[in-house]
């Protein structure tokens, strides 16, 4: 009798797994809405400092709404911090989804996985603009040749250094990357209180450019079937004279291992260092700092006398979301926020980079701060692979990882790339 | 009343070895098999007064031959009973191992139990309980509330809160953790699939994992080892010092005790910064940099993990100590016991339910441990030296939002702490102490 009872519960349990089917989905399809008026939903990023950037969408959104009786532009402004919790949180639950969003370049592959982002291949050919748009933009937003948007602003990362330092030790500005990790040491043996070029461990963009300046890339291919290459010759050198700049002549591994990109930026606006890397968004936090009116910039050196090694091209884009209902509307008002007109207004409002060439090259000449990145952007960046698996890479942290094993000694370069490579091409079978 | 005597009286048969039986059950039954007893007392509550006469109905028909002594009251329907056998009786089983909780169906149980042989003295016994019963019911709520629903009744809000906050997150956590569960699949762009055990074959596939396990049982050790000696040995001294440094000792324990666990984090790297930490320079370190060796690193955390856990230690033990009677204490002094001997051999042992509660609390917390090593060795250290399980599940499921393979691992956690918890039971339990 007693098992009759345990029994029973079994059965009971049994069926209620039976019949539940699945964790819960969220009916995410595609609307097939299109209606012309009504109220537009967008969410744009919340930056430090943000009035400014309200400003410029505000006259945007006046403009779109005089254009088209009968609709009305709803514009939040949602924290970076949890971004990713916001998107999911919309993806999730198409009713109180936005219809057009602002998002991290290196997401893109990931919330087109995730069945979020509306395909705007067509709108983006026909749209008059959009001709000018630097490749490596353009390539933020392609996943399999399709378009998921249209690219807001890039951010891209030089060589900050003290003009001060370099004058007192008569020193010149590095030209290649020989050079760059001579003259750090050299500064370290002069001023042993200083970092020569600060490094981080864990700074996985500031580190990307030795690779790629070496012919290495993170990973090859196209669309579901990419393959680490992080394990090639060419990487391995490019890792090779990343790590070999830890240590007690430069940036001892003992305290620059654990450092990220702020860290290293931190360190050189606090005057600690003689160079770091770091971007055009960098600028504001560099000018709060010590060194104020002691550095200036230039592109990061190649490996060749005179070459630009490639940067990572980071920035954001605007896209449509699937679940829309306006979706006419809402393709127009993602390729107004997106426009020429809008880019160099936010550029001079925020400073952000115009993802068009031309844009680009007329406001180098209004801001003689922002030629070094120009320079660096038109020497050609690069991107991190337009992967699903990329978001997983990432967050597991497979590259600092990597690193930080050839920094603090616990495997050689050959076998640390080896063990990233094998990771990031788990990744890449799993996700597609 | 009658009803009551009723189901005691077939006890010389089936019937009251089964009510014996699941009365000395409940203590293990009433948390574990709430479940399966719940579905099974739900027809009772259902159907009300009937079920009950029904249950004496079902302990008659089980007791089969000394059925003219079972007298159906109220005219019960006797043909029911056999009808619906099976569930009837998981009823009639269900009732009595709840029924020990409010204390008036589980005596007859008992007696018919214990009294095998003895129908008079027995029947005898059964009135008296019955009666005592009505007259509970009547000063109570009503009459008519009685029978065994009462006490799923009074159990409702507590059951309710436990399903609604314990069972159902942890029935879709193991539920999660069989499936292909991505962001793709929950925001529906891709469709979620089976996986039966495909996420733990991956995660015990990765030799990361066995790695990070080991590492996080032994920090958690040394964790809950250094937290309780800290915690008692504080609590024994908070009851030798006088007033003023003992509420100095009081607050600085709440202090560290109400300090947010990304505050502490903070605090105590910035105590410990190469560049500008006071600890390197009072110990002369220069800039010796203590989060970038393994066991420095780790060494670096568990301070931190003592010194925001030791308190609840010190405070508990204090309370208890606090407690003991001080003739006891006095006693031992008298005989001359040092310190160390009074708090072996008397306070301890005389502590020992508190002790067990703070241990276990603490292999709890320090196993879970999260902000400290995220914050201090930023998110696990250099190449991941330090990680514990929970910033591992973290970084390999939850920032990448693989909440499949996540639910996996917190599945894991769950069995490991449940059977550290229950072995610990288990070993005080065999040396005689009953929780």
């Amino acid at each position: 009798m007693k098992l009759s009872v345990r029994f029973a519960g079994l059965t009971a349990l049994a069926a209620l797994l039976a019949t539940a089917c699945a964790p819960q989905t969220s009916s995410n399809s595609s609307s097939d809405k299109d209606e012309k008026t009504g109220t537009l939903r967008v969410w744009l990023f919340q930056e430090v400092g943000n009035a400014p950037k309200e400003k410029v969408v505000d006259s945007v959104v006046a403009g779109f709404e005089k254009a088209h009786k009968g609709t009305k532009v709803d514009v939040e402004y949602i924290p970076v911090d949890t971004r990713a919790q916001r998107v999911k949180a919309a993806f999730n639950d198409p009713a109180s989804a936005p219809d057009v969003m602002e998002y991290g370049n290196t997401d893109t592959a990931g919330h087109v996985k995730d069945g979020g982002l509306l395909d705007v291949t067509k709108e983006f050919g026909d749209w008059s603009e959009a001709k000018d748009t630097d490749p490596t933009a353009r390539q933020s937003v392609t996943v399999d040749g399709k378009l998921y948007g249209a690219p807001f602003y890039v951010g891209v990362r030089a060589l900050y250094y003290r003009t001060d330092v370099f004058e007192e030790l008569g020193l010149s500005v590095p030209k290649t990357m020989d050079e760059l990790a001579s003259a750090a040491r050299e500064i370290r043996a002069a001023k042993p209180e200083l970092y020569g070029l600060v490094v981080g461990g864990a700074y996985t963009y500031g580190a990307m450019p030795f690779v790629w300046a070496n012919g290495g890339e993170i990973a090859s291919g196209k669309g579901g079937s990419y393959a680490s290459g992080i394990d090639s010759p060419e990487a391995r050198k490019g890792i090779k004279a990343y790590t070999s700049l830890f240590g007690d002549d430069n940036c001892p591994a003992a305290k620059c291992a654990g450092m990220g990109g702020n860290d290293t930026i931190s360190a050189f606006a606090a005057g600690k260092a003689g160079m770091a890397i770091g971007g055009d968004f960098s600028h504001t936090a560099v000018e709060a700092g010590k060194v104020k009116g002691k550095y200036a910039v230039v592109p990061l050196p190649g490996v060749k006398s005179g070459s630009i090694a490639p940067a990572f091209a980071g920035g954001n884009n605007i896209g449509v979301l699937k679940s829309t209902s306006h979706r006419t509307l809402a393709v127009e008002l993602m390729e107004q926020l997106a426009s020429k007109k809008t880019q160099s207004e936010l550029f001079e409002a925020m400073g952000f980079l115009p993802t068009f060439t031309d844009v680009r090259q007329q406001v180098a000449r209004q801001e003689p701060f922002v030629k070094p990145f120009v320079r660096t952007l038109s020497a050609g960046t690069k991107f991190v692979p337009a992967s699903p698996a990329w978001a997983q890479i990432d967050s597991s942290l497979v590259l600092p990882t990597m690193f930080q094993e050839v920094i603090s000694g616990k495997k050689d370069v050959t076998k640390a790339s080896e063990d990233a490579a094998k990771k990031m091409n788990a990744a890449f079978g799993s996700a597609g | 009343m009658s009803r009551v005597n009723d189901h005691a009286e077939p006890a010389d048969t089936e019937g009251g070895r089964v009510a014996g039986a699941s009365a000395e059950f409940d203590p293990v039954e009433a948390g574990g098999a709430s479940a399966g007893a719940g579905a099974a007392g739900s027809d009772a509550v259902g159907t009300g007064a009937r079920a009950s006469e029904t249950r004496a109905g079902t302990g008659a028909a089980a007791g089969a031959a000394p059925a003219p002594a079972a007298r159906p009251p109220h005219g019960s329907r006797p043909a029911h009973a056999p009808a619906s056998g099976p569930g009837n009786v998981a009823a009639a089983e269900a009732a009595p191992a709840g029924g020990v909780r409010e204390g008036s169906v589980a005596a007859p149980a008992r007696q018919g139990g214990g009294s095998t042989g003895r129908p008079p003295g027995k029947e005898a016994r059964g009135r008296r309980s019955g009666r005592a019963r009505v007259r509970r019911g009547a000063s109570g709520a009503s009459p008519l509330v009685s029978g065994g629903w009462t006490p799923w009744l009074y159990l409702a809000p507590a059951l309710v809160v436990l399903g609604g906050l314990l069972v159902y997150p942890i029935y879709q956590l193991g539920l999660i953790s069989f499936f292909q569960y991505t962001q793709a699949q929950v925001s529906g762009g891709e469709p979620t699939t089976f996986e039966g055990f495909g996420n733990y074959a991956e995660l015990f596939g990765d030799p990361q994992f066995w790695q990070v396990l080991l590492a996080t049982v032994l920090f958690a050790t040394a964790c809950v080892v250094s937290t309780l000696a800290v915690g008692c040995a504080l609590a024994v001294l908070l009851t030798r010092v006088r007033a003023l440094p003992r509420l100095a000792l009081m607050l600085a324990a709440l202090g560290a005790w109400a300090t947010p666990a990304v505050t502490g984090s903070t605090v105590w790297l910035f105590l410990f910064d190469p560049d500008f930490g006071p600890v390197n320079r009072m110990l002369g370190l220069g800039d010796h940099s203590w989060t970038y060796g393994r066991l420095s690193a780790f060494f670096l955390v568990l301070l931190e993990v003592v010194w925001c856990s030791f308190p609840f230690v010190m405070v508990t033990v204090y309370a208890g100590i606090r407690a003991v009677p001080g003739e006891v204490l006095e006693a031992a002094s008298l005989d001359g016991a040092s310190q160390w001997r009074i708090w072996r051999s008397v306070l301890a042992p005389m502590l020992r339910p508190i002790l067990v509660v703070v241990t276990i609390q603490s292999i709890i917390w320090d196993f879970k441990v999260f902000t400290q090593i995220y914050v201090m060795t930023n998110g696990g250290g250099i190449a991941g030296q330090n990680l514990v399980l929970n910033v591992y599940a973290y970084q390999q499921a939850f920032a990448s939002s693989q909440y499949g393979l996540g639910s996996a691992i917190g599945v894991v956690m769950l069995l490991i702490l449940l059977a550290v918890t229950l072995v610990y039971l288990r070993l005080l339990r065999r040396q005689g102490e009953e929780l």
